[in-house]
């Protein structure tokens, strides 16, 4: 309405307009951008909808200092370059305050340099590989040293001796890839095998015939959105169920078990930060809560729960600093408690999450039974000491 | 040195991702042929009869879903393909590139239908138990060879589709129609022959075939509403290199392009065998640019 009044009275009024889009009236603009349509819509629309949850409840709650939450939801559509076309719209254009969203690490690195270059902030959900560090991201989501090196060193004690990676073919399975090679190198254990299928990939006829030559002990899965659902499909018909031939994933949550059909994936392993099984009182009326909201059959999964929870913690943390200046929230988010379904969590000096690390197994129900968990909350690191000595983080 | 099972393997694949391409590409092969119209909505028809087969899986429980399964996708995607001529294609008929716009659009159009009746998310469609297993052998020299039932019946239908196919140009009236339309369009005409209603028929039979690839996909991985842009290029590119509307080109271009990436991903990742893929086919149209069986037809002299 706004912008339809701005381009009928001229430019210059619109320029006026949109100067004062993000605070007008007593509301705050946010972005939300997930893939709503292509291969990682099975993992990213539930995200959206728990990031939307946490503004509508803020709302409810008063808002933002005074200020109702107005999301603005765009539809990255699997295409990291769409994620960057529409970053650029969402600060340029709709002058929003934040952004909540990414899922693959490509869309998050093609953003990357929009919110460089706009000086905005990133809110970004999903585990991912490390090796990054920017002052304009929140990754909330775990570092590999919180997730895949943990998952690692759980098959190692278990007593899987021979690994076989698959994943999809963009940076983050590549670079979680080359630190798990490292480490099984280090820990004196062998990678019998390395394959990549191109992101929302349908054909596994040659890795599976790899598989099967290279007779690992347990495959690690870093493929993601619905290439999985092809890749487990394609591994029963050969015989190869999670049962016979274990399966440690990394993109695979309750939702993505329950949109696969659990009898698919059923029995494979998966690490996370989060599962929807975790006792709690907090968590239990979040998934109360949610399920309200969108069905009582509707699954939660760990990078939800990070969005909701980001949602929040932006609220905290422009309420510490008393403004929406992405700089100020960023400073103020470092150190903040925040409450979650995950318990009290915070952000930590390289402005990624201090959190606990899972192993689950998933169950016949579509619930993951907790096998594992490390040692209380681990401090994120960026840089894996073993593929990446001599670098560092540090943001604040 | 090389692995016996593992070659002997990959050939199978080679064979299996070639039946899959060539059912989705016969259609396309045929439209081409005979009405020169390039059908950017052909991958919709796959995704159209991935979700009939999700819908009778839902209907018709039990190990005989699939064959409802087929007949339903096949009729289903046909009657959609028939509105689709008689509503864009044959109205835009004299002009070869506002189809090709125009069936993309109508492409757009199918998939966010898709997404709103379906949702974003795909669905999935299980395999039946009498598919659930796969012939492995365990010792000689081929110990380590599995053949999944799922990737042979795939195949099997591939072959009957073909055959059928075959007969029904080379032995039925409406195929000797089809012929004559192919070889002249202005001839046939001229004697008698209902050409739009050959088009008709044409292009119904091969939105069907595409339905029916649609519901041998949705065995091997998710039925989304994007699914049939998947299909898509490597269907236009067996078309292409089987040479412009040729049937037996497509069907052993099918085979030539499964074989190659098969065969080179013994070596190379799923990308590079990709590259590896178009290079090879670059390469070959430029000694061959008829591509594997020159068709002659006056409607592509024109």
């Amino acid at each position: 309405m706004k912008q339809a009044t701005g381009l009928l009275t001229g430019a210059l009024l619109a320029t006026a307009a949109f100067s004062v889009g993000a605070h007008a009236e007593g509301t705050v603009k946010v972005g939300v951008l997930q893939s709503l349509s292509g291969t990682m819509a099975i993992s990213e629309v539930t995200v959206k909808n728990a990031e939307m949850m946490a503004i509508d409840e803020i709302n409810a709650a008063g808002g933002v200092m005074g200020k109702k939450i107005v999301p603005v939801v765009e539809d990255g559509a699997s295409d990291p370059a769409i994620f960057a076309q529409k970053a650029t719209k969402l600060i340029q254009d709709d002058k929003v305050a934040t952004v909540f969203g990414g899922w693959t690490s490509a869309s998050r690195k093609a953003m990357l340099p929009v919110f460089q270059r706009t000086k905005n902030l990133l809110w970004y959900p999903v585990q991912f590989e490390g090796n990054e560090c920017s002052p304009n991201i929140m990754y909330s989501g775990a570092q590999p040293n919180q997730q895949i090196v943990p998952s690692l060193k759980w098959a190692e004690k278990a007593g899987y001796k021979k690994y076989f990676l698959i994943g999809s073919d963009y940076v983050f399975p590549r670079t979680a890839n080359l630190i798990l090679k490292k480490h099984i190198a280090k820990d004196g254990l062998k990678t019998v095998g390395e394959q990549y299928v191109p992101l929302g990939g349908t054909d596994f006829s040659a890795v599976i015939a790899k598989i099967q030559a290279a007779k690992p002990d347990i495959i690690f899965n870093t493929l993601n959105g619905d290439s999985n659902v092809s890749f487990f499909k394609q591994m029963a018909a050969a015989g190869m169920s999670p049962e016979k031939l274990p399966v440690m994933s990394f993109s695979i949550g309750e939702q993505e078990a329950q949109a696969m059909g659990t009898k698919l994936v059923q029995d494979s392993f998966a690490g996370w930060n989060y599962f929807e099984s975790l006792p709690g009182a907090a968590n239990k009326k979040f998934v109360a809560d949610y399920q309200a909201k969108f069905g009582k059959n509707a699954a939660i999964t760990d990078p939800m729960v990070h969005g909701y929870l980001d949602v929040y913690a932006w609220k905290a943390a422009v309420e510490k600093a008393k403004s929406f200046n992405p700089d100020k929230v960023r400073a103020a988010a470092v150190g903040l408690k925040i409450a979650s379904p995950m318990g009290d969590v915070h952000f930590a000096q390289n402005q990624s999450l201090v959190q606990t690390a899972y192993v689950g197994k998933l169950q016949p129900d579509g619930q993951f039974k907790i096998e594992w968990k490390s040692d209380g909350a681990i401090q994120p690191d960026p840089y894996d000491p073993v593929a990446f000595p001599n670098k560092s983080c540090k943001l604040h | 040195m090389l692995d016996l099972p593992l070659l002997i393997g990959q050939v199978f694949n080679g064979f299996s991702v070639a039946s899959l391409v060539v059912l989705a590409a016969l259609g396309l092969a045929l439209s081409f042929g005979l009405m020169r119209v390039i059908n950017m909505a052909h991958g919709e028809m796959l995704m159209l009869g991935g979700y009939l087969a999700y819908l009778t899986f839902l209907v018709v429980p039990g190990p005989l879903a699939l064959l409802v399964a087929m007949p339903v996708a096949f009729v289903g995607a046909a009657a959609v393909g028939a509105v689709i001529e008689v509503s864009v294609i044959h109205r835009l008929s004299s002009r070869p590139l506002d189809t090709l716009l125009a069936t993309w659009g109508t492409s757009l159009i199918l998939q966010q239908g898709a997404r709103d009746v379906f949702g974003p998310i795909g669905v999935s469609v299980t395999a039946p138990d009498w598919l659930n297993h796969s012939f492995a052998i365990a010792s000689g020299p081929l110990a380590g060879l599995s053949l999944p039932a799922t990737r042979l019946f795939i195949l099997l239908v591939a072959v009957v589709v073909l055959a059928a196919l075959g007969l029904f140009i080379a032995k039925s009236r409406i195929g000797l129609l089809v012929r004559a339309v192919n070889q002249d369009r202005m001839m046939a005409a001229a004697s008698g022959i209902n050409v739009r209603q050959v088009d008709l028929a044409v292009f119904c039979l091969g939105s069907g075939i595409a339905g029916l690839a649609g519901v041998v996909l949705a065995l091997l991985g998710p039925v989304t509403p994007s699914v049939g842009q998947s299909y898509i290029v490597p269907a236009f590119l067996v078309v292409i290199l089987g040479g412009l509307g040729s049937m037996v080109g497509t069907t052993i271009a099918a085979l030539i392009l499964g074989l190659v990436s098969a065969l080179s991903q013994i070596f190379l990742d799923v990308s590079m065998s990709q590259v590896l893929v178009l290079v090879f086919v670059i390469v070959f149209l430029q000694f061959r640019p008829q591509g594997v069986i020159a068709v002659r037809s006056r409607a592509l002299e024109e």
